[in-house]
């Protein structure tokens, strides 16, 4: 554990990539396999499970240090993060002690897996003594683990790389392997690093590959009839697999997804031994695209039922062919794959599976033009692809663009401010905003990007003096700020008090010239962006 | 019922009996100082009067020739019916509380102060009351302060692993207090001159006329312009961080030494390369053996972050309150 939190605190002191790669590197090429294979778990984002809720950590801590709930709760506001807090409350182990040499594994699976779910009498006396043998640094990412709060600044692109470095593996071959998730062990860690190892999953996919955004009216530097378009189309991206008589359907998060759409199962079936599809799993309506909620219906259920089923189709747009016939197509240029993709799904073995087609491309007036249709077509603007490009796994391509469509906007008041977390965790910065509805303020949406530091600093500063209540962290503030936000769609939410949402909300300047009694109204809102009334 | 014997005004913590005010922010006659820091010690008062190892201090931010008097500690003087006296509050040389009486009525002003050992000033004397108020920086139980000795220990590793690589290491420190306490303690371990900037070279010569044995010291103005301090530390406060002086010390790695530096988020959000915990305030368990000492039965805080404090007083049966300030907000950790 000493050596994990110790790269986690050098992680986050780290000020540039390079250093963090080269901690990653080290701490995989140091650490035992058990530790490693668990370090890459938590490190690429995977949480465990929490040991006891923020109010029970709350009220231990109180038993510890015989501080007052409102004193803790006061403390906690101040600081904004309860692991944080946790390490720094508890006074330091005396001096002479050192940390114990318990392993980062065995921590994990012999200290604290068994308390998950154990008595809360069992619980507490686990972590005080946990608490009271560690000191404060260790002690604070101990803590992330027993909340399960952890998060680490590195990204998975990044964590992957230094392993690559630390076991002298190409990257292609470690992120192939990595596409099938496995539960942390030694065995699965020397699997993934070990060299000479040949054998893969048959239902691997592959990287996904990425395109970059297309920004301030810019234009891939082609001709574009030298550029395949098509939708981009507002689902989840996915890898349909077709191997050894078997169907898997993948996410970009790693998630196998066959189970919760078996109609794709079922039409996968029609396609030949070794065939990889990239595509967009999409709700569909008669017609056309589904809003994007009506898919999450359908990715919430692990087991789908047939009325389900029916109230929500669904359908894979296929954009590109990774493999054919047990070939890996990827290095091939994206007209010829494009050209195998149209022949296999030409008639399309079941109205579920068809190819995303070809848009225009004449000119780039004509582009243009498809573009400021999009939000009429429930798409997120265009896909442009240049048509020599290989598929160029897991990262971003030079030659693809995403050239969305510019956001919609609203003007909405601050209403509660809440402190982030790491870098900003005493620092307001996750904010609910509000418009009006019939002369009262509901609450529309919550943002937390889009301001930069030092406005950050003078908002913050503009809060701690305009509270008028605290709930724990969150505070509601005196209705005086506006603010422009960006988002891309809209959708009816009945639950919701506005009865609508935002989809990606984003604080896009602050309103400085305005005041509340300009910030927009909910009914004129609904009536723009909600279709169906 | 008597008049209170302070009171909060538009300018500051008045005595109506005495008609003096500690600490104003706003023009008035009789102004007593705790301490010379810009948020307490304000221009173009009547007449001040401040602990006499206070005044160069005073002086050099008022001007020559203000009307500071300096009053030596313990020294009562009489102000019609009330009675003060400044004692040592450990916060930075020539600070003080102030203890204000009337009758058998004693109340004490803690001004900015600290209970660490600090060789820079006399130390922290309790003073008992009827009525404490209490400044409340850091009331909050993270803030337990880790020894001075440690934390001067820890940078002068740094320093030593910037000369290593041959960097400059520059630390940024409030000029006034925070600086020469480092330079004091930095004594115990090196020889070597640290260089000062301009705003910090002034005020360490005023410790050094008080006595104050620190590491030698140079201004960097005094340091041929080719030089660019690899292997030094340069203390300068923390308004010349990314300023075209720094641009100077180039690769230069960045400290700050604050007891703001406790909180995670705080540090990186600063952008420095180290943290240093390190105040001239009094942490959480400075404040309630403060309150403790002082035995008073009420306590009025300010300074702002002051609602754990009095939840923690209110349940220990002492009566506690909160007074609206403008101190701290230079957030002079």
């Amino acid at each position: 554990m000493n050596a994990f939190a110790a790269l986690l605190t050098a992680l986050e002191r780290a000020r540039s990539t390079g250093r963090k790669l080269e901690l990653l590197t080290a701490y995989f090429k140091g650490a035992p396999a058990g530790d490693a294979a668990w370090a890459l778990h938590l490190l690429t984002g995977r949480r465990p499970q929490r040991i006891a809720s923020g109010p029970e950590l709350r009220r231990w801590l109180g038993e510890a240090t015989g501080l007052s709930e409102a004193v803790l709760e006061a403390t906690y506001a101040h600081v904004g993060d309860l692991a944080e807090t946790l390490a720094l409350v508890l006074p330091p182990p005396p001096a002479d002690i050192t940390a114990p040499e318990t392993s980062l594994q065995a921590l994990l699976e012999e200290t604290l897996a068994p308390l998950r779910g154990a008595g809360a009498e069992t619980r507490k006396r686990a972590l005080l003594a946990l608490w009271r043998a560690y000191p404060q640094a260790p002690r604070l990412w101990l803590n992330k683990l027993i909340t399960g709060g952890l998060r680490v600044g590195v990204g998975e692109g990044l964590t992957l790389r230094a392993l690559g470095q630390a076991f002298g593996l190409d990257p292609a071959v470690l992120q192939h392997r990595w596409m099938i998730p496995q539960p942390p062990s030694a065995a699965a860690f020397e699997a993934l690093v070990n060299p000479d190892n040949a054998t893969l999953h048959w239902a691997a996919p592959y990287p996904f590959c990425l395109a970059q955004p297309l920004r301030d009216g810019a234009l891939p530097p082609h001709p574009s009839t030298a550029v395949l378009a098509e939708w981009k189309w507002d689902g989840v991206r996915c890898q349909l697999v077709r191997r050894e008589g078997n169907t898997a359907l993948w996410s970009r998060g790693r998630e196998r997804l066959e189970d919760r759409f078996p109609e794709l199962a079922a039409a996968a079936e029609g396609l030949p031994e070794g065939t990889v599809l990239d595509g967009e799993l999409l709700a569909w309506a008669e017609d056309g695209p589904g809003p994007f909620v009506e898919l999450s219906r359908r990715l919430q259920r692990k087991r789908v039922t047939a009325a389900l089923q029916r109230a929500v189709p669904v359908r894979f747009m296929a954009y590109d062919l990774l493999e054919l016939n047990g070939e890996d197509l990827r290095p091939q240029p994206l007209a010829q794959r494009r050209q195998c993709l149209e022949a296999l799904l030409t008639p399309s073995p079941a109205p579920a599976l068809t190819f995303s087609p070809r848009l225009d491309n004449t000119s780039w007036e004509s582009l243009m033009a498809l573009r400021a249709d999009a939000r009429s077509q429930a798409v997120e603007g265009l896909m442009l692809k240049h048509e020599g490009s290989a598929y160029e796994s897991g990262r971003r391509h030079q030659s693809w663009w995403k050239w969305k469509l510019d956001p919609e906007t609203v003007d909405a008041v601050l209403l509660y401010a809440q402190p982030g977390h790491g870098r900003r965790a005493n620092l307001y910065t996750d904010f609910t905003f509000a418009v009006w509805d019939r002369g009262a303020l509901v609450p529309l949406a919550k943002a937390y990007s889009g301001l930069d530091e030092a406005t950050l600093e003078r908002l913050d500063h503009w809060i701690r003096r305009n509270t008028k209540e605290r709930f724990g962290p969150v505070r509601s503030v005196t209705p005086t700020l506006v603010f422009e936000l960006a988002f891309d769609s809209a959708h009816a939410a009945p639950r919701r008090k506005a009865g609508m949402a935002l989809r990606f909300p984003r604080i896009h300047r602050w309103r400085e010239d305005l005041t509340i009694e300009d910030a927009d109204e909910l009914e004129t809102l609904k009536a723009r962006l909600l279709p169906h009334g | 019922m008597t008049t209170p014997l302070l009171t909060l005004t538009d300018r500051g913590l008045h005595c109506p009996d005495g008609d003096f005010t500690i600490d104003p922010w706003r023009k008035v006659d009789r102004a007593i100082i705790t301490h010379g820091h810009g948020d307490h010690a304000r221009n173009g008062m009547g007449h001040y009067w401040t602990a006499a190892p206070g005044v160069p201090i005073l002086r050099k931010r008022l001007g020559q020739y203000s009307p500071v008097e300096g009053v030596p500690y313990g020294e009562r003087r009489a102000f019609g019916p009330v009675t003060i006296s400044f004692h040592p509050a450990g916060h930075i040389l020539g600070s003080a509380q102030v203890r204000v009486q009337r009758g058998d009525e004693v109340w004490v002003v803690t001004g900015d102060f600290k209970r660490e050992p600090d060789p820079t000033c006399a130390p922290f004397e309790p003073v008992l009351c009827d009525v404490l108020v209490t400044e409340a920086t850091f009331a909050y139980p993270i803030y337990q302060w880790p020894h001075p000795d440690t934390v001067m220990e820890e940078i002068y590793a740094w320093w030593q692993r910037c000369a290593a690589e041959d960097r400059p290491a520059v630390l940024y420190t409030y000029a006034l207090g925070k600086a020469q306490r480092i330079l004091a303690g930095l004594n115990a371990f090196s020889r070597e001159p640290v260089w000062l900037h301009g705003a910090i070279d002034g005020l360490t010569r005023l410790y050094r006329d008080a006595g104050v044995t620190m590491i030698p010291t140079v201004p960097v103005s005094e340091m041929p312009r080719s030089d660019r301090g690899a292997g030094r530390l340069i203390l300068a406060p923390p308004s010349a961080a990314g300023s075209k002086w720094a641009k100077r010390f180039r690769g230069a790695s960045t400290g700050f030494a604050s007891g703001w530096m406790q909180v995670r988020g705080t540090r990186r959000r600063k952008g420095y390369d180290e943290g240093f915990v390190l105040s001239d305030h009094a942490d959480w368990p400075g404040l309630l053996r403060t309150v403790e000492d002082s035995g008073a039965k009420r306590v009025l805080a300010t300074h702002g972050h002051t609602d754990a404090l009095l939840a923690h007083l209110q349940g220990l049966g002492i009566e506690a309150q909160a007074l609206a300030t403008p101190y701290g907000d230079t957030e002079d950790g």
